[in-house]
């Protein structure tokens, strides 16, 4: 059975879907077969950050009313064979997603599938609802910020009853902390929440923290998952991510400022 | 005198901004998340319900008022009322 990870923030605009769209890629990249789907209906914007936003003919919603089917709609990542994407549709009304007709495509892909990845829209709504409700695992993606780890907490509060496995009483879902767009420099100033802080206040295990870079943007220009720029910090953290959710223990880098040397300072580097 | 501004502000750095962050992150989100586990869906309407009829009777400000349901252990809950009376003239 496939193992189904929702990507999820309550906070919008915190890295949901550019951490779905680099870890996606990063289980196919290690041989895994990976759909990632588009949860925010009436939002698309999954196909833009992965590169393929020219390719989509029918969507999620197209599959859910029987117009097209699922292999019609899934598209074929070009770099990774192993991965394909459901994009979300831009016009239609987000009430078409129930848990019945979701559970559906989710039971067929679970088929042909390793990993799901759920790219989950912002807020509490049922759009949000429904990217969670059958999830195995949760990655709650969160900025050091006041407003992101509250609403982040509220997320954890729905993971724990909302969800499928906490309305059958199964095993709830596995929770995962990341935390994105993390500044050492300001960090170590006092001005931003530290890892520990983050830690403290949600209480959920670690999966990865990604520093605040400059690659992130470059990577959704061109519709490259930030993970193919392996050069990068970003490309790197989020390594790291796909090792932890695939059993290895790794250690935790880019959180303290990196000391320059004298010849970079001297040379700018 | 930005001489003397570089060492108050190497001073006051002990209460920084993130600490400031941190704590009332912890005072809200446990309280959020206390009213999340105990409060039932029911509750705010039942409270709303239960305060219409005081004052049917009686005169009862939002302050004199507060509404508990409590956990104990195994299948108990415990719906606690506490209501605070003014005699008539409104004095305590």
């Amino acid at each position: 059975m496939a193992r189904i990870i929702v990507v999820t923030s309550g906070k919008g605009g915190v890295g949901k879907t550019t951490s779905s769209a680099a870890i996606g890629l990063g289980l196919a990249l290690k041989g895994h077969k990976v759909v990632l789907i588009d949860f925010d209906i009436g939002l698309r914007n999954l196909d833009l950050i992965m590169g393929c936003e020219r390719r989509v003919v029918y969507d999620f919603v197209n599959v859910i009313n029987g117009e097209a089917t699922l292999n019609q709609a899934l598209i074929k990542d070009k770099r990774v064979k192993s991965l394909s994407i459901l994009p979300a549709s831009q016009t239609r009304d987000k009430d078409a997603l129930n848990k019945e007709n979701v559970g559906k495509v989710l039971e067929e892909l679970g088929e042909m599938y390793d990993f799901i990845v759920c790219d989950s829209p912002a807020g509490i709504e049922a759009g949000a609802m429904m990217a969670l409700y059958y999830a195995d695992e949760a990655i709650v993606t969160t900025n050091p910020e006041v407003s992101s780890v509250r609403d982040s907490d509220r997320i954890l509060g729905m993971l724990a009853s909302r969800s499928r496995r906490a309305e059958l009483g199964l095993e709830p879902i596995k929770e995962h902390l990341l935390l994105t767009r993390y500044s050492p420099k300001r960090v170590a100033e006092g001005e931003m929440l530290s890892v520990e802080d983050v830690e403290d206040i949600l209480s959920i295990p670690l999966l990865g923290v990604i520093p605040e870079s400059q690659a992130v943007l470059k990577a959704s220009n061109a519709g490259e998952p930030v993970i193919l720029d392996t050069e990068s910090d970003a490309g790197k953290a989020y390594q790291d991510v796909i090792e932890r959710l695939l059993g290895e223990t790794v250690e935790f880098r880019f959180l303290t400022v990196e000391k320059k040397s004298i010849l970079s300072r001297l040379f700018g580097g | 005198m930005a001489l003397l501004d570089y060492f108050l502000r190497k001073k006051g750095k002990q209460v920084t901004t993130a600490s400031k962050a941190k704590e009332r992150l912890q005072i809200i989100v446990a309280h959020e998340r206390n009213s999340r586990n105990k409060q039932p869906d029911y509750l705010p309407e039942l409270t709303a319900d239960i305060l219409k009829v005081l004052r049917k009777y009686i005169k009862v400000s939002d302050e004199s008022f507060s509404i508990n349901l409590d956990k104990k252990d195994g299948d108990l809950n415990v719906l606690e009322l506490n209501i605070e009376l003014h005699d008539e003239h409104g004095t305590h």
